[in-house]
């Protein structure tokens, strides 16, 4: 492929949006989730039952759609007709909607679930999802660059190019209040001002933190490998605002699926003159490369995740220095994660304002979770800030599958709270999140209903984040494994008042005193167990018995 | 100077820009407890027993390595604060042996005064000490894991201040401990047995491998015939373990109490150190005025410096002085020279020197050369630290008792011999010498001063005899490097070398800061060690090693003269290139 000026790369995508059309198309979804329910025999089935019938339809592989719980998911759109969605097909599902969908114009209702146009609204609307991050994902052919071209991909990086001041993109990311979407929710446009202002002129690092890890969390895997690109041209956007010649995704190594399609997207860009030396003709050089993360939770924490670039050991250091006045070698460096960068090109092609008229209070625009646990459809939603969490769960996501009642919701992972059914009314924002004692985090939220014990949960993650902390400090190091003792006592049913109370002052000890988020965010899940569940503690205690 | 104001605990304070906040409260009299954060070391912000509240935000940061800023309003101390530190305390303990009793560090241990000003009576929490060997590999220092609480001050004192890398961390999370990579011992590793760890750990984790109790029992054995030599950096830091003045030079009171002890000589390791300078400086004008072998000439008498070099940088073995460590010449002479005048069988001579370092230990058996009298020459090394304990057991209460004088056959010495103890002495010893050797005469001043201080690297030009000597002097391991590394460009190019002679000594501030030295050495403690040193050399008889009459007598009776070929058997040893991994 010939590297692109901006003019031709306009050019390329008006091609592609006059080329003809088939009749039909059929997308499989083939993301990681896909591919674990079996789609890629699917996928097989309808090339097959395509290749036999002759039919006149094109056969895509997407990435994931967002319900993930009604995987392997397949979308057919015939001629004008509105897409139709199908959800748990197999096989021999797929031949039956190609020879009667497909082939006789007839949806084949066993199969119909709802369609990303079904769950979606324009303008954002309570109760839907609005999708700004994952406008690709289940749409496009993640491994093809001209899927993401034609919808106006790589058209924000030729705007910021050509028409803007690296100063208009802060300001136009200030105007959007984009809030970092790792967890921490850092106002973006004020780390992009600040790393762009550090040290001018000398080499700079822009790095995009891919290292999730939430036990249920998997917005970012599903953005990487349904919509590469996007995430992309979000890194080669905020090196030319910040002084980046170079960027690096640190993406864990057990998402084998992104790394292999960040890699093809790399390649691509770098062929089409989007990446490399002299970016669309603009003089400005940047390339990227991907690092492996190497298992540690930890390694998603900024600094952490630096001295594991830098081949040390993946420990947290102190701020400061900041990474923006000394990251990565030592140099000035900035880090956003995976849904942050996604954010950016939208951002730009519709400006800040549109952005920042989504969401509620300092919370603005969408955020992704991943809803797992007892709800009937579980998987990927992304909802404008402000949607409560009712209208997630029950709504969106409809409900639990027994007709239970909901008992509570987790949020924020192994760092967050729960969350329980009767403030279920809450607005889903930063603040809102954090006045209940939970917190926004990446986007991971479990739902429990009254057959679930939030002693045991707590437990869990707590015995997750005891694994992996890192061991440099002591309140987290000895913190969370005295803790989990105390409470292995009080669930053998051995428990006393006395041991609560010393939870308590463990997780004290452990959320001043430990170095970084993990370890202070370790006593969270436990301490809004104890907040909102105190009788499931106290049952348990020998006292009471 | 940029100065910054705050506000620490209601009181301001002007401190330069970059001021930490734990550096800053010193100003208005208040200290902010720490364990992992040592003077020598940058901050690590592992123990986060440090923290303090930043007034405006209600965070808690941690004082070590936060900088105060302008306009911040800090506090120290409440009790929500008090209560984390005491929490983070007792987290530690829960994870560490309650063995103070039987511990090397008991009554001088950080984490152990850290409980006593906490309280930490009981707890609730239930003890997980690990189950993890010792290591006693090295003969040299002890490594118990369990004592450890991964505040990493070893880590950084092996990986950046001496570059040695032996040490590592090793698991994650509550299974963190420290070990050589790999899991194999510290006898494998490339542990150089400075013990800059041992002195740098605020608990029991690493200590001196402890052979007090072998030397108890030699000196109980009737037909041993125990002799004793101090090194010269002991003298002036002994004292801090009785409550005298740092830096008090100690040196008469030793002796007596060595003597007290059961010791039947009393020598003293400067002699060996004016004889090495003897041996050494006549090396030197060998090649330097008479072009024989390579310059720049290396000093040697540092034996963590001498495995470090054999393993990381043995291409520099025809630089290397070949003469021994001071206290391994006294060691052959006094089962040689010592036993023939005295009449002793040397087979019944028991020879333990006294010095402030842990390598000293491995070094009495580096190679067969440490067995030149034919014997071993020196049986046991003993550390400052050990000789303290020994004193006390021994009931000898050294603020009284009264001075004595070394036995002057192996114990005589001059100022150049007792200024070894620190960083630049052997350079300044060895180049009054070599004065004398080239010009027939003393110096015209003896100090040279452009050696002295803690510089890591100290440069400097003398003139002998109209020809100028280039010299470099370097101490601490982390600042060989880039010595070496201007050495060995000048020779790539075939320059003429950017010095004439190197002394390099492994540990901060020479052997003044050895690793086997009294707990708590900083850079103000080492200056003090070191001017008890420089004071005793101005104030003593003779300031060159030639001037030493009992050097000459050993000459004329028993050596010949420096080099010759009995000097060269007893005095000398040769180097090998060694590997980095013993395994």
């Amino acid at each position: 492929m010939p590297k692109f000026t901006p003019a031709e790369l306009d050019a390329h995508r008006a091609k592609l949006a006059a080329a003809p059309r088939k009749r039909a198309i059929i997308k499989v979804g083939l993301n990681t989730c896909g591919d674990a329910a079996g789609a890629l025999p699917v996928y097989q089935a309808a090339k097959e039952a395509l290749q036999a019938s002759g039919l006149d339809a094109q056969l895509v592989r997407t990435g994931c759609a967002g319900m993930c719980g009604l995987e392997p998911l397949v979308e057919v759109q015939v001629g004008s007709d509105p897409a139709v969605m199908y959800g748990r097909v197999n096989a021999e599902a797929m031949r039956e909607i190609v020879a009667q969908h497909v082939g006789q114009g007839k949806a084949v209702d066993a199969y119909r679930v709802p369609s990303i146009a079904d769950m979606c609204c324009e303008p954002p609307t309570p109760g839907k999802q609005y999708r700004i991050v994952l406008r690709n994902c289940g749409v496009i052919d993640p491994e093809s660059l001209d899927d993401y071209i034609a919808r106006d991909g790589y058209q924000a990086l030729k705007q910021v190019l050509t028409q803007m001041t690296p100063e208009q993109v802060i300001a136009e990311l200030e105007a959007s209040g984009l809030r970092g979407r790792g967890g921490a929710g850092f106002p973006t446009f004020l780390k992009w001002k600040i790393t762009r202002a550090s040290r001018p002129g000398e080499q700079k690092y822009i790095i995009c933190n891919g290292d999730e890890g939430d036990p249920g969390a998997y917005m970012d895997r599903s953005v990487l490998e349904g919509d590469p690109h996007s995430v992309i041209e979000g890194m080669i956007i905020g090196g030319w605002v910040i002084g980046a010649s170079k960027g690096i995704f640190y993406i864990r190594a057990e998402y084998p699926l992104a790394v292999e399609r960040i890699e093809k997207a790399i390649r691509q860009a770098r062929a089409a003159g989007l990446l490399g030396s002299n970016i669309l003709g603009s003089g400005f050089d940047f390339d990227l490369e991907v690092r492996l993360g190497a298992g540690a939770f930890v390694c998603g924490e900024e600094t952490a995740l630096m001295a594991s670039i830098e081949g040390k050991r993946g420990t947290p250091w102190p701020r400061p220095p900041y990474p923006a006045q000394k990251g990565l070698w030592g140099q000035p460096s900035m880090i956003n994660n995976v849904e942050t960068f996604a954010n950016i090109p939208p951002i730009i092609l519709r400006g800040g304002a549109w952005f920042g008229a989504i969401g509620i209070g300092r919370s603005k625009g969408t955020k992704v979770f991943a809803v797992t646990g007892k709800v009937k459809v579980s998987g990927l939603v992304e909802i404008p800030m402000g949607t409560t969490l009712r209208q997630v769960v029950e709504g969106i996501c409809g409900g639990t599958p027994s007709g239970k009642p909901v008992k509570a919701v987790q949020t924020g992972g192994p760092s967050g709270g729960l969350i329980p059914a009767s403030l279920l009314d809450t607005p889903i924002s930063y603040e809102e999140l954090a006045k209940l004692g939970s917190i926004m985090g990446s986007g991971g939220m479990i739902v429990m209903d009254e057959t679930d014990n939030t002693v045991e949960l707590s437990r869990f993650y707590l015995d997750f984040s005891v694994d992996e902390s890192c061991g440099k400090c002591a309140p987290c190091r000895i913190g969370g494994t005295q803790m989990l003792r105390v409470i292995d006592r009080v669930l053998a049913g051995k428990g006393t008042k006395q041991d609560i109370a010393t939870i308590k002052r463990i997780a004290l000890t452990m959320q001043r005193g430990s170095l970084c988020a993990l370890g202070q965010t370790t006593p969270n899940p436990v301490l809004s167990s104890l907040k909102y569940f105190e009788h499931e503690w106290n049952e348990r205690l020998v006292a009471s018995k | 100077m940029t100065t910054v104001k705050a506000i620490i605990n209601g009181l301001p304070v002007e401190v330069p820009e970059g001021t930490t906040i734990l550096e800053a409260a010193k100003q208005v009299s208040v200290k902010i407890p720490a364990l992992c954060k040592h003077p020598d070391l940058h901050p690590t912000a592992a123990c986060g027993i440090c923290i303090v509240r930043i007034k405006a935000t209600g965070r808690t940061l941690r004082a070590c390595c936060t900088p105060l800023e302008h306009g911040m309003e800090v506090i120290t101390h409440d009790p929500e604060i008090v209560a984390v530190r005491r929490g983070i305390v007792e987290l530690m303990m829960s994870k560490h042996p309650n063995e103070c009793l039987t511990c090397a560090r008991n009554q001088n241990c950080e984490l152990q005064t850290m409980c006593a000003d906490f309280n930490i009576e009981k707890s609730d929490l239930d003890s997980i000490v690990p189950d993890l060997p010792l290591d006693e590999s090295t003969k040299a220092v002890s490594l118990d894991p369990r004592k450890c609480i991964s505040c990493g001050r070893c880590i950084q004192v092996c990986q950046e201040m001496q570059n040695v890398w032996a040490l590592c961390f090793m698991e994650r999370g509550i299974e963190t401990r420290i070990a050589p990579a790999g899991d194999i011992s510290l006898a494998e590793s490339p542990c150089v047995k400075c013990g800059q760890c041992s002195a740098h750990c605020p608990t029991g984790a690493i200590t001196e491998y402890d052979e007090a109790p072998t030397v108890w029992q030699k000196l109980m054995d009737p037909e041993l015939h125990c002799v004793v030599q101090i090194a010269p950096a002991v003298r002036v830091a002994i004292g801090e373990a009785f409550g005298f003045p740092v830096g008090t030079n100690l040196t008469g009171k030793l002796y007596a109490a060595l003597r007290r002890m059961g010791f039947k000589a009393v020598f003293d390791t400067n002699f060996g150190a004016d004889l090495t300078i003897l041996e050494e400086a006549h090396e030197f004008v060998e090649r330097f005025a008479h072009g024989k072998s390579e310059l720049p000439l290396i000093t040697s008498c540092c034996p963590a410096w001498v495995d470090f070099m054999e393993k990381y940088h043995a291409d520099m073995i025809p630089h290397f002085s070949t003469c021994k460590s001071p206290h391994e010449m006294v060691g052959a002479l006094a089962k040689t020279y010592y036993a023939q005048q005295a009449k002793i069988d040397p087979q019944r001579i028991f020879m333990v020197s006294i010095m402030p370092c842990t390598a000293k230990k491995f070094e009495i058996q580096r190679s067969e050369d440490m067995r030149s009298s034919g014997y071993q020459d020196v049986d046991v090394s003993i550390t400052t630290r050990e000789l303290a304990r020994m004193i006390k057991q021994a009931g000898i209460d050294l603020r009284s008792i009264p001075e004595e004088q070394p036995d002057h056959m192996l114990g005589a010495y001059s100022g150049a011999g007792t200024i070894f103890g620190t960083t630049g002495g052997v350079m300044e010893a060895a180049l009054r010498t070599a004065y004398k050797l080239v010009t027939g005469a003393n110096p015209p001043r003896p100090d040279f001063t452009v050696t002295r201080g803690l510089k890591g690297v100290k440069e400097g030009r003398i003139e002998i005899a109209g020809k100028e000597v280039r010299i470099a002097v370097a101490h601490g391991l982390g600042n060989v490097e880039s010595v070496l590394e201007r050495v060995r460009a000048a020779k790539q190019k075939g320059e003429t070398p950017p010095w004439h002679f190197i002394e390099v000594m492994a540990c901060p501030g020479g052997c003044v800061g050895g690793g086997g030295q009294p707990y708590g050495a900083t850079d103000e403690l080492r200056v003090k060690r070191a001017q008890g040193l420089y004071q005793e050399d101005t104030a003593g008889l003779w300031r060159c090693s030639h001037d030493n009459p009992y050097i000459q007598k050993v000459y004329a009776d028993f050596l010949g003269h420096p080099l010759s070929e009995k000097a060269h058997h007893l005095l000398h040893t040769h180097y090998i290139p060694r590997p980095v991994y013993q395994r």
